[in-house]
């Protein structure tokens, strides 16, 4: 699904991301653990298409993501931190611009489905404006659901929900895997998310300083792990 | 081959300023105030001839991505400004003793008072976004759309004149063509040509230097 | 079909969220309404003197409402990162340009059509018989000035100084519009007949394909950032 090689990314002398490597498979789901400023961001918007990489190459599905990335940006979806919402639309009504743009069948069957499956079908006529934060990052899964992506890239997708909003999110996560969908998900926390990962990474400094299968590491293992990578990493930067 | 350009550049003003104010004569009509348009035509030849670099830089960076066209635009943008600012105020200082104010609304000044306004705000543009790729390829539209309005610009200019008052038998459009003068004319214009093309080289140099950094 | 598609709902959402929000509309027109006193307080009480100005002052107020409700033109994509929302879509990213240039240029229509009539009413002006001959030229320069408006404000809306690089950008850039649009103006109201202003009316849509052409064909570089 994603092949990714000696990605790197300056601005100025400083870099960013600094060689990173790795592969994901359909059906994976690959967690991005990291402090912040480590760089999780710029890694998840360049396998997005939304930066283009100083250096490396990026391969998504089999296409050069690089060289083309309109055929790439078919298959993903990114439930970022904004949300991608316009706050006077309604779901519905935002649903419908996004599929529209993205060139999909945008019947009301299809359009209430996809309301259904987040449950949101409840306030689908009501502005956006009144949701909240989970409300909104649930449309965001509806949009992507809607658009048939095959490629999920969440950043940060935990913060801002109640323990509810969590369990929904892991739950949609691992229905999305089931069904075939390869996801990246980034977090700086330990809240969530690592149940419904098949790889765990942490990013440091710009670079993948670990990349093990979940299955193989313990939590508090994996939490050593983390302090005393982030820590040599800081401490010697 | 930059320092030879600039050795060059000197050569061709000296022989230029001899040519127009030695070898040509001098004007019988508005004596020698005329003879700032030795300064003044191939301002703006060169003007024109930086704007089209910008263009093509413009062009050349959004085909290829490479920053040596943005570079090339750039250094092309600000010399363009430069001498057409050049060609205002000379235009200005040739109209005072001639029409008696330092400023007309006849279609040539016009046009190149708005060239200038557009390219300066070009300029400003590249100056407030310090993402060189965004910065570059802003530029680049403005670039471009700068540069095809400029017919645009220049027949407005003249039917909205043409309204208004005829222009005066002592504009600067009806310069003679004495052989002598268009000589002098001509070897100005080549110096310039080759100060311009000295000062970009120059420019586009210690632009890249300065991306290195 | 697809690039329809999505120029129409572009438009369709843009119109939607104006008429919920209603932020340009009103605040536009209460702008109109301010320019008239401000232009009657500028030029004077001497009714003929007005009268003559009529040309000028009806595209400058139109270019000064023109500068703020263009400006705004991308702002509702600033907010959740709809902008970024926009880059991810797949295909031709002008259809997106041409949605928001026709939005814009409704907005446009809208705000001309209250200056008319405020002018017709405060300036006691003849604006009804050259009615037809004016739209057109008034269509013309709408066009012309939506076209790099929409264009600019794409651009400025990321750059530090928006609202002072906005119109420094689009004003030299609009000169042959407004020389053309108030030449033209100024011809009809003396009660010339339209073959009179043919050349700048060409120029109008000579001008109005080149920016509406460059438009589309560099709106992708823009989104892009």
């Amino acid at each position: 699904m994603i092949a990714a090689r000696e990605l790197r990314k300056t601005y100025g002398s400083n870099s960013v991301i600094d060689g990173v490597s790795f592969e994901l498979g359909p059906g994976q789901c690959l967690a991005l653990l990291g402090p912040n400023g480590a760089g999780k961001t710029t890694l998840l918007r360049i396998l997005a298409t939304l930066l283009r990489p100083t250096a490396g190459s990026l391969h998504i599905d089999g296409g050069d993501a690089l060289r083309e990335p309109e055929r790439a940006r078919g298959l993903i979806g990114m439930v970022a931190h904004g949300s991608y919402v316009y706050e006077d639309l309604t779901a519905r009504e935002n649903l419908r611009f996004w599929e529209t743009m993205r060139g999909g069948d945008t019947s009301a069957g299809r359009l209430a489905a996809a309301l259904a499956q987040v449950e949101l079908d409840g306030v689908a006529d009501e502005r956006v404006r009144t949701f909240s934060a989970g409300m909104k990052r649930r449309l965001g899964l509806a949009r992507v659901l809607l658009g048939q992506a095959r490629l999920l890239l969440l950043d940060e997708p935990f913060t801002g929900l109640d323990r509810r909003g969590r369990k929904w999110v892991n739950e949609f996560l691992q229905g999305f895997k089931a069904a075939g969908g390869a996801a990246v998900l980034a977090t700086h926390s330990f809240g969530g998310g690592l149940g419904v990962a098949d790889r765990v990474a942490i990013l440091g400094s710009g670079r993948l300083l670990m990349d093990r299968p979940a299955a193989d590491l313990a939590p508090d293992e994996l939490h050593r792990l983390y302090e005393s990578l982030t820590d040599s990493v800081e401490g010697g930067a | 081959m930059t320092r030879a350009l600039g050795w060059l550049a000197v050569l061709g003003l000296v022989v230029g300023i001899a040519a127009g104010f030695g070898y040509a004569p001098r004007e019988a009509i508005q004596g020698n105030v005329q003879r700032i348009m030795y300064l003044h035509v191939p301002a703006v030849l060169t003007a024109y001839l930086a704007f089209g670099l910008v263009l093509a830089g413009s062009i050349g960076y959004l085909a290829t991505r490479r920053p040596g066209w943005d570079r090339l635009a750039a250094a092309a943008g600000e010399l363009g400004v430069l001498f057409t600012g050049l060609t205002i105020v000379s235009g200005s200082i040739w109209g005072k003793p001639t029409w008696g104010t330092w400023w007309t609304w006849d279609a040539r000044l016009t046009s190149t008072a708005v060239l200038f306004m557009v390219y300066v705000g070009y300029l400003l543009l590249r100056s407030l976004i310090e993402d060189p790729d965004a910065r570059a390829r802003y530029a680049a539209v403005v670039g471009i759309l700068g540069a095809v309005n400029i017919p645009i610009v220049h027949f407005s200019v003249k039917w909205w004149r043409a309204l208004h008052q005829p222009s005066t038998i002592l504009g600067p459009e009806r310069s003679p063509i004495d052989p002598a003068i268009g000589l002098a004319l001509f070897v100005n214009w080549v110096a310039f040509t080759l100060l311009f093309a000295y000062f970009l080289s120059r420019r586009m140099e210690i632009a890249r230097l300065e991306e290195q950094t | 079909m697809t690039y329809a598609r999505r120029a129409w709902i572009i438009l369709w959402k843009d119109l939607l969220i104006e008429r919920r929000a209603k932020e340009h509309a009103n605040a536009l027109l209460f702008f109109c309404l301010l320019l008239l006193f401000l232009f009657q307080f500028a030029l004077g009480p001497d009714r003929e003197r007005l009268a003559a100005a009529v040309p000028g002052l009806l595209w400058l107020g139109f270019i000064l409402a023109g500068l703020l409700g263009l400006g705004r033109s991308f702002l509702g994509e600033r907010d959740n990162d709809c902008w970024e929302g926009l880059r991810l879509t797949p295909g031709d990213k002008s259809a997106i340009y041409l949605g928001k240039l026709a939005g814009n240029c409704v907005l446009m229509t809208a705000v001309e059509i209250i200056l008319v009539i405020l002018f017709g009413v405060f300036y006691n002006v003849d604006l009804w018989t050259p009615a037809a001959p004016l739209a057109l030229v008034l269509a013309l320069g709408t066009i012309g000035l939506a076209a790099v408006g929409t264009l600019f404000a794409a651009m400025t809306t990321q750059v530090r100084a928006r609202e002072l690089l906005f119109p420094v950008l689009l004003l030299p850039v609009q000169v042959p519009v407004l020389l053309a649009t108030v030449s033209a103006t100024q011809a009809l109201l003396l009660g010339q007949p339209l073959a009179d202003v043919a050349h700048w009316l060409k120029l109008l849509a000579g001008a109005d394909l080149v920016y509406v052409t460059i438009g589309l064909l560099t709106f992708e570089f823009v989104l892009e950032g």
